[in-house]
């Protein structure tokens, strides 16, 4: 068995996507075929899926599934009840893949999976075509603005690996993103079962040319364009070491979070507006000359000015964020007390944390049909809805769509302390990006 | 621009300082659980990066079985000082001289599982909100669905049903009066990257990770160190081999691997070949099919 020499790759990039679909849909079979064909399951693992297979079901066949159904509880119930992180490495890149569930009580989970991810497979079954939680998925890659979407149109086998099987589906998956709008959108036919497409190419599908799986999570763009946007960096901790060595040593210390940060850049401090100039940039030992997105650094200014956890740093000369109060925002509920119109909530954005008030909600998504309700408003566990809220002091913050990490929110229940939202910002309650 | 995409190892320890920085930021009482292994090696330099040129804002807890391999503990002194960290160290031996832990007999007795009375104590004892631990979600399958914010309950028990969503970089520490948190901040790291962040960063690890002769024996197809604290049946004869240790727990859970490894490089090369985990070792998880689980839903690491 040859085995990928790994000790010459410390500098590999990094790519984290999600997969959505249900056990139906061969996602299980996908992700353990990936896992297999990349020699990243261990003979032990294997070994544990062996038994636990006989045991289950009384046959020697191997249930692949087994490797990504984590808990006793799950195994004994048959489901995946949350999001589960796998690893892979190819000499080309290292992988996370962040595995969610598809039943339709789990949009939670999805939209937690897909939060961090460069790219979202959608998995349909060839002989079922897209099917409502494909619209689900595939409306979830939406929401989160998700870079690329990899149509995975699976069991080509059973549809005789058909061409025209798999030009329907791709027609009719073009209709609905007219609605959906989403990034980029790659269609690949594959057989997860018998690895057709997944890692090695189709032998049985001559008529497609295009890349197959492995080939195209080993080669899109990770994160692109972060680097080009306006510099973001929200203060986490302030680092002040008292000591004889570093008596006047004052910096702080956060993770930028989009664009480049260089030492002579002229920042503002937000939302005081106090300007001041960096005068290094350090990294552990290191003092570096400049420093990219999302590296973890500790700015030093020109000018003692008081700046706290929460303040956000960015360049005078760039376009600067919003500061304001009243946001508005797509979110998701996560939690299974339902959306308190009027209620008082905790606001967690960036290093921020400010209580804040949900004052309306505008319409809810019905993501099986993707369209707005506007008579029915209550807010509950999955549901997807437009928000107006007004927050204690201003946030500084992007449009979810220019940048996701100024741009995102959590919402936590103020007596339960339980993260109940997720919310995404729009610039106005116009902002055509998330109209549908 | 010189390189503007950061590598792979940049971007995990560019990830974890930021969760460290969140801890000391969100909780009052926060404590990084010290094992002596190489995850928490790699933890206690990531802690000192983060807030270097500054002291890290937390003490080191070390919960120490009695069951210690010796280069362990010498290892774990003399980083502490170097670091200059504050170190705790919680008590099996303790728990048990107290009754609060009882042994296990037999020959596979381990004081794996009592860790978590005395871990659970040590954290009372001192008020620790938060516990930072070098777990990663590529280790056990119980972990792959662990949060990087870990919320446990008053009993410091861990509800798989009841977790904290985490989206983005968004993490939510609050909690009741008596909850605390456990937090994993190199949860995205796989084994190999561990190696090859040491191999980066040049850090230095307890010899026990390198091939060295000792005397052992086999028992179920794992190789144990022959020493006193692992009690041996009269069958199960001493060896002389050449050994290194893929993982480091104490002395009655850690299995050697047979090993002429010397250098980071040789086990960098070793773990990338290697048909099986690197707790494929573990005698604590051959246990049940679902030891970690169980073990996690009562308060360990």
């Amino acid at each position: 068995m040859s085995e990928p020499k790994t000790q010459g790759y410390l500098d590999m990039e990094l790519l984290r996507f999600s997969t959505a679909g249900s056990v139906d849909d061969g996602k299980s079979t996908l992700i353990g075929r990936l896992l297999y064909d990349s020699k990243s399951i261990f003979e032990d693992q294997l070994q544990a899926v062996k038994e636990a297979s006989k045991r289950l079901s009384g046959s020697d066949e191997v249930n692949l599934a087994l490797l990504t159904d984590g808990l006793r509880a799950e195994r004994e119930q048959g489901i995946t009840i949350d999001v589960a992180y796998r690893y892979f490495a190819t000499p080309k890149r290292k992988f996370i893949i962040a595995d969610t569930p598809g039943h339709i009580e789990y949009t939670r989970n999805m939209v937690t999976g897909a939060s961090n991810a460069d790219v979202a497979i959608i998995l349909i079954d060839a002989r079922n075509g897209i099917i409502e939680q494909s619209k689900r998925h595939s409306y979830v890659a939406s929401l989160l603005q998700i870079p690329y979407v990899i149509v995975a149109i699976n069991k080509m086998d059973l549809v005789d690996y058909s061409e025209a099987v798999f030009n329907k589906i791709k027609e009719e998956y073009n209709k609905i993103d007219k609605k959906l709008n989403l990034k980029n959108i790659i269609f690949v036919p594959m057989s997860a079962l018998d690895g057709d497409n997944v890692v090695e190419k189709s032998k049985n599908m001559p008529w497609y040319n295009g890349p197959t799986l492995l080939e195209l999570l080993e080669s899109l763009p990770v994160r692109k364009n972060e680097n080009e946007l306006p510099a973001r960096f929200s203060v986490q901790y302030v680092i002040r070491p008292y000591s004889d060595e570093f008596h006047d040593y004052r910096g702080y210390a956060g993770r930028i979070s989009g664009g480049v940060l260089r030492v002579g850049d002229a920042i503002t401090v937000l939302p005081s507006k106090t300007k001041s100039r960096i005068v290094a940039i350090d990294e552990g030992q290191k003092s570096l000359s400049e420093a990219f997105t999302p590296q973890s650094v500790t700015i030093r200014l020109a000018d003692n000015i008081d700046i706290s956890r929460g303040d956000l740093l960015v360049k005078t000369t760039e376009t600067q964020p919003m500061v304001n109060a009243n946001i508005s925002a797509l979110i998701c509920w996560l939690n299974h007390r339902p959306l308190n119109v009027g209620g008082k909530y905790i606001i967690r954005h960036g290093t921020d944390e400010i209580r804040g008030i949900i004052k309306e909600v505008h319409y809810k998504v019905n993501i099986n049909t993707l369209e707005n309700i506007k008579d029915d408003k209550t807010i509950k566990m999955n549901d997807i809805a437009h928000v107006s809220m007004k927050t204690m002091k201003p946030l500084k913050y992007d449009s979810y769509s220019q940048n996701s990490v100024t741009g995102s929110l959590v919402i936590i229940d103020e007596y339960t302390f339980e993260t109940v939202g997720a919310g995404m910002i729009v610039a106005d309650i116009e902002d055509m990006s998330f109209n549908i | 621009m010189s390189n503007s995409k950061l590598t792979h190892l940049k971007e995990l320890e560019s990830e974890s300082i930021y969760v460290l920085r969140e801890v000391a930021a969100q909780f009052e009482r926060p404590a990084l659980l010290f094992s002596g292994g190489k995850d928490s090696i790699v933890m206690a330099y990531l802690a000192y990066k983060a807030f270097y040129p500054a002291a890290i804002p937390f003490p080191f807890v070390h919960i120490d079985t009695g069951h210690n391999f010796e280069e362990t503990i010498t290892y774990r002194d003399k980083l502490i000082q170097k670091l200059g960290a504050k170190l705790i160290v919680g008590s099996v031996e303790d728990s048990i001289a107290q009754g609060r832990a009882v042994e296990e007999k037999g020959f596979n007795a381990s004081r794996n599982k009592l860790q978590t009375v005395t871990l659970l104590d040590t954290l009372e004892k001192y008020k620790f909100d938060a516990a930072l631990g070098g777990a990663r979600r590529d280790e056990e399958k119980a972990r792959a669905k662990e949060r990087f914010f870990s919320h446990r309950d008053e009993f410091g028990q861990w509800n798989p049903k009841n977790q904290r969503p985490e989206l983005w970089n968004l993490f939510n520490g609050k909690k009741q009066m008596g909850e605390h948190f456990r937090v994993f901040p190199i949860s995205n790291w796989t084994e190999m990257d561990v190696w090859q962040y040491i191999l980066q960063e040049n850090i230095p690890l307890p010899s026990l990770y390198y091939t060295h002769e000792r005397e052992v024996f086999e028992r179920d197809g794992i190789i144990y160190a022959a020493l006193p604290a692992i009690s041996r049946r009269e069958t199960e004869k001493i060896e002389i081999r050449r050994v290194r240790c893929r993982t480091i727990g104490d002395i009655t859970c850690t299995g050697l691997t047979l090993s002429t490894a010397d250098s980071l490089e040789d086990i960098i090369e070793e773990i990338a070949s290697s048909r099986i985990t690197e707790r494929g070792g573990r005698a604590d998880d051959k246990r049940s099919e679902a030891a970690m689980e169980d073990r996690k839903k009562e308060g360990y690491f």
